[in-house]
């Protein structure tokens, strides 16, 4: 392992891979990737892999809708394929909140030159798919280039780049403590000994809150089981993914052919906990059979459980910490972290390398909470 | 053991797929599912997850007891959706 880096990085989540990667591919090529598992244990390796660009608040969208344009072509870049397929979203309007607002979304996202329509119930079977139950269904938008990829890929697939590039991953080498100077970083402390760095990046999912407290920095995040199933293969049938934000639901058919998908339960506890619960099981099951009964007879193979890290805004922490030189946060994803990964770590190693982000990040620092209003993105689920 | 011996059925794995992933740096049952979904058919590994702990120990060496399993994923069985949803759903 080396013990001189030029910056260290926590996670080796999508987020801790890309940035790495982005940092190589700048000239920041003595870098270190600390992970405490093997890649993609954490959030991301248990995620839907979804890549919506459809949102409520114009950074948001933005971030996605420039994501996607790497996305595209990434795999070429990266010479590696992470299933990435432009299958679209449909998503369903049950209420009148959600009429108004989605009313809303669409003029903000045609603004920005997404190709979103709005779609009439009738109009959802021979537009995009036959098997959905319409009834209660008052509207829907549709985005065609909205996609998907498996982001076990896509992580390995960043992570190779940036090893090809010179960074150096370590596996299995949990970080027990950041270690700071005055108002400096200048190392991490790991289980097989210390890395000497004026740079980390705090990329860990829900774990960057105890590894930032080790430097006496508070991060507001509070982690949330999230949980998920998938079903047996089938032959391909639909393309986009669905959900619906007050119906509570997003799921989609994968490239191997199983159905996977989830919802989040409102009164979910905070905490660490990624047990599994029978619970989610035959609820999932109930919605699924309503929105499409064609699923009836499909058999569910797997269920399991990750964690959301949520901010009071549910949008990521991007960015240096006031105060502690060095000390960078990329975490905070609030359940839609590998969607705008490739912008947002882009993004990042350019701070890091002292060049001007080529889109304004600065609005993602953790000092946005000390100063109040926040703005809430409605686009959640 | 020759290279097309298939060793996860369900998945359509063969012993040399599974050799190249584990020198390519997947030491783990949990990681080589990720990658190769050995372990993710109906039998959800209970064919193959011993005998791909023998193969990554040949190559990397340790002991197959010390191998962490594959974690449970419920269900222990597969189960229709419509099952699950309950049978008060009118089919
Ligand atoms: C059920 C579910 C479904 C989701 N669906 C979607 C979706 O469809 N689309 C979407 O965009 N997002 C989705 N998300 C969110 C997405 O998974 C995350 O936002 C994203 O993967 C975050 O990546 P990350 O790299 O920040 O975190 P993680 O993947 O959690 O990576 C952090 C890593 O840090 C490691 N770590 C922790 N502590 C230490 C330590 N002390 N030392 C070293 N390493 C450490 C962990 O082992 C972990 O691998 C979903 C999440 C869940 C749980
Ligand atoms: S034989 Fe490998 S999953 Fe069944």
């Amino acid at each position: 392992m080396r013990t001189n880096a030029d910056c260290v990085i926590i996670g080796g989540g999508i987020i801790g891979a890309a940035v790495a990667y982005y940092l190589a591919k700048g000239g920041m090529t003595n870098c270190v990737l600390l992970e405490s598992e093997y890649l993609s244990s954490g959030a991301t390796g248990r995620c839907g892999g979804g890549i919506r660009q459809q949102w409520s608040t114009e950074p948001n969208a933005q971030l996605a809708m420039d994501s996607v344009r790497i996305f595209k072509t990434i795999e070429e870049e990266l010479d590696a394929d992470i299933e990435f397929l432009q299958g679209g979203y449909l998503v369903l309007a049950y209420t009148d909140e959600d009429v108004e607002q989605f009313h809303k979304n669409f003029e903000l996202q045609r603004r920005l030159g997404l190709d979103v329509e709005i779609l009439q119930p009738e109009e959802i079977a021979s537009r995009v798919v036959k098997q959905v139950n319409t009834d209660g269904v008052r509207m829907a938008t549709y985005c065609p280039t909205d996609a998907s990829a498996n982001p076990f890929l896509a992580t390995k697939a960043y992570a190779q780049a940036a090893v090809r590039l010179g960074v150096e991953i370590e596996l299995f080498t949990p970080v027990t403590r950041i270690l700071r100077e005055g108002n400096r970083i200048v190392g991490v402390e790991t289980e097989r000994g210390i890395i000497n760095t004026p740079r980390v990046v705090n990329a860990a999912g829900s774990h960057s809150v105890p590894l930032a407290r080790t430097v006496d920095v508070e991060i507001p995040i509070t982690p949330y089981r999230r949980e998920i199933l998938v079903t047996e293969p089938l032959e391909r049938f639909f393309d986009p993914m669905i959900i619906s934000f007050s119906f509570g639901i997003y799921f989609r058919q994968v490239k191997h052919g199983s159905v996977i998908g989830g919802f989040a339960y409102a009164d979910e506890a905070p905490g660490f906990n990624e047990e599994s619960s029978i619970d989610f099981l035959t609820m999932m099951s109930r919605k699924l059979s309503f929105l499409m009964p064609a699923l009836k007879h499909v058999k569910v193979v797997r269920q399991w459980a990750g964690l959301y890290d949520v901010t009071p805004d549910a949008q990521p922490i991007i960015g240096e910490t006031d105060g502690v030189d060095g000390f960078f946060q990329a975490n905070g994803f609030s359940g839609h972290g590998f969607m705008i990964a490739p912008k947002v770590s882009s993004l990042l190693s350019q701070l890091i390398l002292g060049q001007k982000p080529d889109l304004d990040i600065d609005r993602l620092n953790a000092r946005r909470f000390s100063e109040g209003d926040v703005d809430l993105d409605h686009s959640v689920v | 053991m020759k290279d097309d011996v298939i060793i996860c059925r369900c998945e359509d794995v063969s012993y040399g797929e599974i050799v190249e992933a584990i020198d390519s740096g997947l030491t783990t049952l949990e990681e080589l599912k990720r990658v190769l979904r050995t372990g993710m058919g109906p039998c959800q590994g209970r064919t193959c997850s011993r005998l791909i702990a023998r193969i990554i120990t040949e190559r990397i060496g340790g002991e197959v007891a010390d191998m962490k399993p594959l974690l449970d994923r419920p269900p222990t069985m597969p189960v229709e959706i419509g099952i699950l949803a309950g049978a008060s759903d009118e089919d």
